[in-house]
């Protein structure tokens, strides 16, 4: 089960894969990029995509792309970034261990070991667990087109059904993680498809907790529940200011599905969705409220 | 169709070929280097039939394009230990019945000794972590596990790849 033919290209630098997407794009033919191929080739071999050039990123010497670094307030995570090294990234796991816990219930071992932190990101399966992840961070993603670099709010990245705010010759370099202030606890609540390991829904918050005890700061994103990943916000709104304990997050939280225009698939109905997706998220944030106040 | 020079270095032998691109790691493997104990199982990345060890890391070959490993090293399961020795793994899973029907077992056998490199001294709940890619059908796992296990008391006592012969 070989993949359609295609013409194969590797680039040895962002710049010359954007001018290959600029090229390809200006003959009217398909082309995609390659990182780990973890979501591309399945959907190849499927025959769901056959692009004309695959553009292949991973022997691309550019610095940005790989790797965690830490500068002063914003952590700093390059797309090629295999799940696995997120997984064990010392940085990560000690100031934002919710990637790396994410990245624990990626698939499984072999595909933890190829597939990638913005190939996952760029694809945008509805199903994927990072896009909540980046959605309750608040992360910036950062794009490198002919016209240069620009950033995008996480909030404004996933915009539909395997589509992202991404022009056709941007590549996704990197992604700006800001440190979270103290007091903040982060969780990622999945219930995994038992066949595929995807999110039939994922859940992931990161609360910050007031001296008080109350609700200080909240943001819930919610994976494989719509077409695309989004954020829970009307209840934020409702957690924000309020105490911490289990009947008043749960009460909060029955709004988490509000604003998500819930799938109904054989993998589960839309009603059965909005009850984990409920569920979950009040599961995520109380154990995040732990975690900060631990 | 057009083909590309590919270069990839198998079980220690570097393998200079032309490939089609679109020729996933696993063809190239069984059809142009007849190593057969790959094996192909669901095709989709799901089963770990088809596991190898690309620089080291147990990943699945038909989810990798042959392109992609140029330069880089694969291990098959024919490469594991010299030809006509058994790792200290696979006389584990001979030993411990750690298969039924054999099938996954190359692949199982890749994944396991990738672990044990990492973690050296793995409790069950790691080793069944670890193996959640490769699917078994016939052990229900629990004689995988304790293959896995026996593995590595043997290999932190120093167990080397052994004659085969000796075993019958």
């Amino acid at each position: 089960m070989n993949p359609a033919t295609f013409e194969y290209h590797r680039a040895g630098s962002v710049d010359e894969a954007i001018g290959l997407l600029g090229r390809f794009a200006a003959e009217g033919t398909e082309a995609k990029l390659l990182a780990g191929g973890h979501s591309l080739l399945p959907v190849m071999k499927l025959r769901l995509a056959e692009p004309a050039h695959l553009i292949d990123l991973s022997g691309a010497t550019d610095a940005d792309l790989r790797g965690v670094r830490l500068d002063g307030s914003t952590i700093t995570v390059g797309a090629l970034t295999t799940h696995r090294d997120l997984e064990r990234d010392a940085t990560l796991r000690e100031r934002c261990p919710l990637l790396p816990q994410q990245a624990g219930r990626v698939g499984d071992r072999q595909v933890r070991a190829r597939g990638t932190f913005g190939g996952t990101l760029a694809h945008a399966d509805p199903a994927a667990d990072y896009p909540a992840g980046v959605l309750a961070l608040g992360v910036e993603i950062v794009a490198r087109g002919p016209g240069g670099e620009r950033t995008i709010a996480a909030d404004d990245f996933f915009v539909a059904f395997l589509t992202t705010a991404l022009a056709p010759d941007e590549v996704l370099t990197e992604v700006r993680i800001p440190v979270t202030p103290a007091r903040t606890g982060m969780e990622y609540q999945k219930l995994a498809n038992q066949a595929s390991g995807y999110a039939v829904v994922g859940v992931a918050a990161v609360v910050t907790v007031g001296a008080d005890g109350t609700c200080e700061a909240v943001r819930i994103g919610v994976t494989g529940a719509g077409d695309h990943a989004a954020r829970a916000v009307t209840a934020e709104a409702a957690l924000v200011g309020g105490p911490l304990d289990a009947s008043t997050v749960a009460a909060a939280c029955a709004s988490a599905d509000e604003g998500i225009d819930l799938l109904d698939d054989l993998h589960a109905s839309a009603d059965y969705r909005r009850r984990i997706v409920r569920g979950l998220s009040a599961r995520a944030v109380l154990a995040a409220a732990g975690r900060a106040t631990a | 169709m057009a083909t590309v020079p590919v270069t990839v270095t198998v079980n220690g032998t570097e393998r200079t070929t032309e490939v089609e691109p679109r020729t996933l790691l696993v063809y190239f493997l069984r059809d142009q280097l007849g190593l057969t104990g790959t094996h192909i199982g669901c095709q989709t990345g799901q089963c770990g039939a088809c596991t190898v060890q690309l620089d080291g890391e147990a990943v699945k070959s038909c989810m990798v394009l042959t392109v992609q490993a140029e330069g880089h090293a694969v291990t098959t399961i024919e490469g594991l230990a010299p030809a006509g020795t058994l790792h200290p793994v696979q006389a584990a899973f001979w030993e411990e019945h750690g298969l039924q029907c054999g099938y996954c077992t190359p692949g199982m056998v890749l994944t396991a000794e990738a672990l044990l490199r990492d973690d050296p001294d793995p409790d069950d709940h790691t080793i069944r972590h670890a193996i959640e890619g490769n699917l078994c059908r016939c052990t229900g796992y629990q004689s995988v596990v304790q293959s896995v296990r026996v593995a590595a008391t043997r290999m932190a006592e120093g167990a080397q790849p052994e004659p085969l012969l000796r075993r019958s």
